[in-house]
């Protein structure tokens, strides 16, 4: 029989707010466990939580990018279970009425049409603190540090959409795309700012019937996500084709072996008796705050990627290379600002950019070499004042000292020589001295030509422009 | 309404509650007539009544997003029953 | 007239003329607490260290001519207010060794104004009761008969003004818990509106029920401690932002032409007649004084304790789950996680504070939710109704506090349900939000005190106030004294 995986992924974002999301502690990631907290986020008697507005901007922010309706009065839960990384015994959460809802987001799969994800909702939540277990010094028991405790998060929670473990990642990526480009989230899944869970059952083709469905924790790279859905669906198939069923439960996805293993000390049924929190009061977003927001989000991926292609003539590659990042496309755009050549400001971004970035380790945002004095080279070599060649000496040394291009040439006495009386001199001294090579070009083997370009290029130390060298070449070896 | 030895274990397990036999058969017994005299509720048609959460009407109650300084460890920690450096301590949580 | 006996204004007056000073008031005070204490158990905790050197820089502000109407005052605050450094039980083994690292805003704010506290009072565990005898710290006793409960949860708070072991007190009112004990006791307590005082730093029973409110000897003083206590916190996002008014100078404007409703809801043929008789004499001194009389209902109240112990219990149950061993509290010797958390949690908490808390579990679990907490939510809100349309046609209503004056210790622990039935006239009005106040106004046949209930329009404090000081001014219950 054949079977048809069907996937849904919980994805949670951490949000880039300077605060917790009900308190004013510090988000910064690292510090000394637990000197980050204060009564509230430590979950003392006594303490109340009181939202970060911030929390509240981003989240519309991420559901108007992801095209989900903004709900115009949410509230808060209470989500009730016991576990030592969770100080108030419950997480405050968003049950009934969270703050986005219907959304989606087209992703695009090769070879394929676009293909709609919906995006069921988006709520806030506080995060719980950290576990830390395998210390000598906790004596074979666990350490908790509650610093990450009431960190902002939103969880976007998809539809049973996505077929395929390629279609998961690819729709994962584009999600992380856009949290990270309208800049609320760092996107750092080594750190866990972005983290998946993903629900994935099996049922045969053609049937309506979904299958029971595993959750799986913890697969906190695309790579893993890839393997972890992979490994799901093939042990599912053969649960079943071995006549055992699939139960609903937690699987936790071990990186180490590529496999999924049952968490057993989550076994016991939740009952999370969620029910609104009394301690928070109604948000009510109007109108006008929608609309407010609409109008600061910055233009996003695909936008842009249309208007690269549309305005400036990209190739659909390009714009999709160039709109990896928010600060990429923003330095390509800069460099068109600079020098109105698009496709060369892309090729060179593409190209030398993206090279001296991978060798040095460095990211867009601090690229020594500015959008601006890009587009001065450029505009050096477009004028047929350096010769392409020589433009990638004057990029090394623009990246060392972050000089410009125009006096690094003049330092350098590097200007291209066109001047056709210079070029023939040198020209008649290499044939003079080559008269062999002369005979040979003479006698038909023409690939000789390169022989004598090279020479020129040679002598002028690489300053003499190449078009003019060619025409005056062929005119003297003709003879 | 009926409460039975099983329905309060139910409860105590989800609520962390160990109850002694004696406690398990006086809350069931109390617990029914509690829930008894609540159930005089349904006396009521509340079809269409919006829930109150809050008597007096409150929406939208924000803080700005600045950091305000942490209490300090000692402070935090002072507290705790058990700690390992600057850890709370408990005992081991498998996953 | 002897330091004890003093309201606030009174000794306000006294440390403002130099006839006394606050380390001569708190001396006192400390003196009459160790003679009285062991009869009554108003404490938890006393602290008399810092109490007598709060007392001495009150004295130096007196000296350089700063003293507010609480500077150098005695007072003393119910063990569910956390204070930074002292320890604060919440009337729970659970919370033995507890030493706050931050101070309840209420407090704060009381501190701020130069009062001085004498030590943390006793309540019933977590505030769970009626009689103060669910707390672990013993039960406090009636000043007026101690061989009665005080009432409760703030028992400790009105035994200890009644038995004038402190000028005045703070207490908390979820269900009565001020305004009970208050009338049990023969003192004034006031509820003010839900959002009108911070709860910040108050050890949570019911957050959508809780209010903070004083204790006092006489209404001005409540009027005073009102104004002291009141008034928007950003760290509560339920404190309302509205500003406080004076509401001293709105005491004397007197009650002619005061529309007052009789709910008939509230004079069943069950009242205990001493309680019924001074009803109706507390009606023929306000009409004396001018107010009218209008004849009102407020339908729903026969479903008020159900929809209390739903709602009660059930944000109880999540509130208490804090206190797990990990951070602060009790923690049991156990053997992995969940035997951590189930030794630790009960050993620490009492036997109605499981109930409650099993209780609400119960409430909110898997398949009932809907049944109890939403039904009690939306019966609330016919509860709310209520007051809403009966106050077009009122300014103030008038009842009783309780069904009956104070009962004898150990008559009710064994039934829950009879328990809660005594919160009848008290709970209405912390489902509604609104404001009421419990003011002396007789003594039953056995000498015990009786209360009457003033409840106000959301945010009508000035109104209730304004009434409670003129029915005081025209009698003379509020001047007896608890011999002890």
């Amino acid at each position: 029989m054949k079977y048809q995986p069907v996937i849904g992924l919980e994805v949670h974002v951490q949000l880039l707010t300077n605060t917790k999301i009900f308190c004013g502690c510090s988000t910064k990631f690292g510090a000394e466990p637990n000197s980050q907290t204060c009564p509230v986020c430590l979950g003392l008697p006594g303490a109340l939580p009181v939202l970060n507005k911030k929390v509240v901007e981003f989240a519309i922010k991420a559901g108007l990018s992801t095209n989900c309706s903004i709900t115009p009065r949410s509230i808060f839960a209470r989500k009730n279970y016991f576990y030592p990384d969770l100080p108030k015994g419950y997480q405050i959460s968003q049950f009934e009425d969270p703050i986005c809802q219907w959304g989606w987001l087209d992703i695009k799969v090769e070879g394929q049409e676009l293909k709609r994800i919906g995006i069921t909702r988006i709520h806030m939540e506080e995060d719980a603190g950290k576990l830390v277990h395998g210390d000598s010094e906790m004596n074979d028991g666990s350490g908790v540090d509650l610093n990450r405790a009431c960190t902002p998060l939103l969880e976007v929670v998809s539809e049973p959409d996505l077929r395929t473990s390629d279609e998961a990642v690819i729709y994962l990526k584009q999600l992380h795309q856009i949290v990270t480009w309208l800049g609320i989230c760092d996107g750092n899944m080594e750190e866990g700012s972005f983290r998946c869970d993903a629900n994935v059952s099996v049922m045969p083709v053609g049937s309506d019937k979904l299958g029971t469905r595993a959750e799986i924790k913890n697969v906190n790279s695309f790579k893993f996500v890839k393997q972890a859905i992979e490994y799901e669906i093939q042990r599912q198939i053969e649960l079943i084709e071995d006549g055992g069923t699939v139960v609903q439960e937690t699987r936790l996805f071990d990186p180490n072996s590529g496999k999924t293993r049952s968490m057993r000390s989550k076994e016991e049924a939740h009952d999370y008796r969620y029910f609104p929190d009394p301690d928070l009061v109604p948000l009510v977003i109007s109108d006008e705050w929608i609309e407010r927001t609409r109008q600061e989000l910055p233009e996003l991926p695909e936008q842009r990627q249309q208007r690269f292609m549309a305005e400036l003539g990209l190739p659909l590659y390009d714009a999709e290379v160039l709109t990896a990042s928010r600060a990429l496309a923003d330095y390509f755009e800069a460099g068109v600002a600079a020098h109105d050549n698009a496709k060369a400001v892309a090729n060179w971004v593409m190209g030398e950019i993206t090279r001296a970035l991978n060798d040095s380790g460095a990211a867009i945002e601090i690229c020594p070499v500015s959008p601006t004095q890009l587009g001065g080279l450029l505009k050096l070599i477009d004028s047929g004042t350096i010769s392409g060649k020589i433009a990638k000496t004057v990029f090394d040394e623009m990246w060392k000292s972050g000089k410009a291009a125009h006096i690094i040439v003049e330092e350098q006495g590097l200007v291209q020589v066109s001047d056709s009386s210079a070029i023939e001199s040198i020209i008649d001294g290499i044939m003079a001295a080559n008269t062999g090579q002369v005979e040979e070009y003479r006698g038909g083997k023409e690939k000789v030509f390169g022989f004598f370009v090279g020479q020129v290029m040679k002598v002028s130390k690489g300053k003499a422009n190449p078009s003019v060298v060619n025409e005056l070449l062929l005119n003297k070896l003709k003879g | 309404m009926k409460m039975t030895i099983a329905d309060v274990e139910n409860v105590a397990r989800l609520a962390r509650l160990e109850l002694s036999p004696e406690d398990k058969e006086l809350f069931a017994v109390q617990m029914a007539a509690i829930l008894g005299y609540v159930e005089k509720l349904n006396e009521l048609n509340t079809e269409g009544i919006v829930p109150t959460s809050h008597a007096v009407p409150m929406e939208n109650a924000f803080r700005k997003d600045e950091v305000q300084p942490s209490i300090g460890l000692g402070r935090a920690l002072a507290n705790a029953p058990r700690k390992t450096g600057t850890f709370f301590a408990v005992p081991k949580v498998i996953e | 007239m002897n330091i004890i006996d003093m309201t606030i204004h009174e000794m306000h007056a006294a440390l403002k003329g130099r006839q006394i000073s606050s380390v001569e008031a708190v001396t006192s005070m400390l003196q009459r607490i160790e003679s009285v204490e062991p009869k009554v158990g108003s404490f938890i905790t006393v602290t008399s260290e810092q109490a007598l050197s709060a007392a001495k820089s009150a004295d130096d502000d007196i000296a350089r001519g700063v003293c507010g109407q609480l500077t150098g005052i005695p007072l003393a605050i119910k063990d569910i207010f956390l204070t930074e450094g002292t320890r604060t039980t919440c009337g729970s083994r659970i919370l033995e060794n507890f030493v706050p690292p931050y101070s309840a805003s209420s407090w704060e704010k009381l501190h701020q104004s130069g009062a001085v506290l004498l030590g943390k009072l006793n309540q019933d565990e977590f505030a769970m009761g009626s009689s103060n005898e669910s707390s672990a710290y013993g039960t406090t006793r009636n000043p007026w008969d101690t061989s009665c409960i005080p009432g409760g949860s703030s028992g400790g708070s009105a035994a200890a003004v009644a038995a004038r072991e402190a000028t005045a007190t703070l207490g908390t009112d979820t269900g009565g818990s001020i305004r009970q004990p208050a009338s049990h006791c023969g003192c004034v307590g006031l509820k003010p509106t839900y959002g009108r005082v911070s709860r910040y730093g108050v050890i949570a029973y019911a957050s959508s029920l809780d209010q903070v409110g004083p204790l006092t000897r006489d209404v001005t003083d409540s009027a005073i401690m009102l104004e002291a206590i009141a008034g928007y916190d950003p760290k509560d996002s339920t404190s309302v932002d509205t500003p406080v008014p004076d509401y001293r100078s709105a005491l004397t404007h007197g009650v002619k032409g005061l529309r007052i409703g009789l709910p008939k809801e509230y004079f069943i043929s069950g009242l205990d007649p001493d309680v019924q008789k001074a009803m109706e004499s507390a009606i023929d001194t306000y009409r004396r004084l001018g107010a009218e009389f209008v004849d009102i209902s407020l339908p729903h109240t026969d479903y008020a304790v159900a929809t209390y112990y739903l709602i009660a219990t059930a944000e109880a149950s999540s509130n208490l789950a804090r206190y797990d061993g990990v951070r602060f509290g009790h923690r049991a010797e156990a053997d992995g996680l969940l035997d951590m958390y189930t030794k630790s949690r009960s050993d620490g908490f009492g036997t109605e504070v499981k109930r409650r808390i099993m209780l609400g579990t119960y409430a909110l679990s898997s398949g009932y939710y809907d049944a109890y907490y939403v039904k009690a939510q939306k019966v609330r809100t016919l509860i709310m109704n209520d007051f809403i349309k009966a106050f077009e046609d009122v300014d103030v209503m008038l009842t009783p506090v309780a069904p009956t004056p104070a009962f004898k210790i150990g008559e009710k622990i064994n039934d829950p349900l009879q328990m809660y039935l005594s919160d009848i006239f008290t709970i209405p009005v912390n489902l509604a939000g609104t404001c009421a106040m419990s003011l002396p106004a007789g003594f039953s046949a056995s000498g015990l005190p009786i209360g009457l209930q003033l409840i106000g329009k959301p945010f009508g404090e000035e109104t209730i106030l304004k009434a409670g000081y003129s029915f005081e001014q025209a009698t003379e219950w509020h001047n007896r004294k608890a011999t002890i």
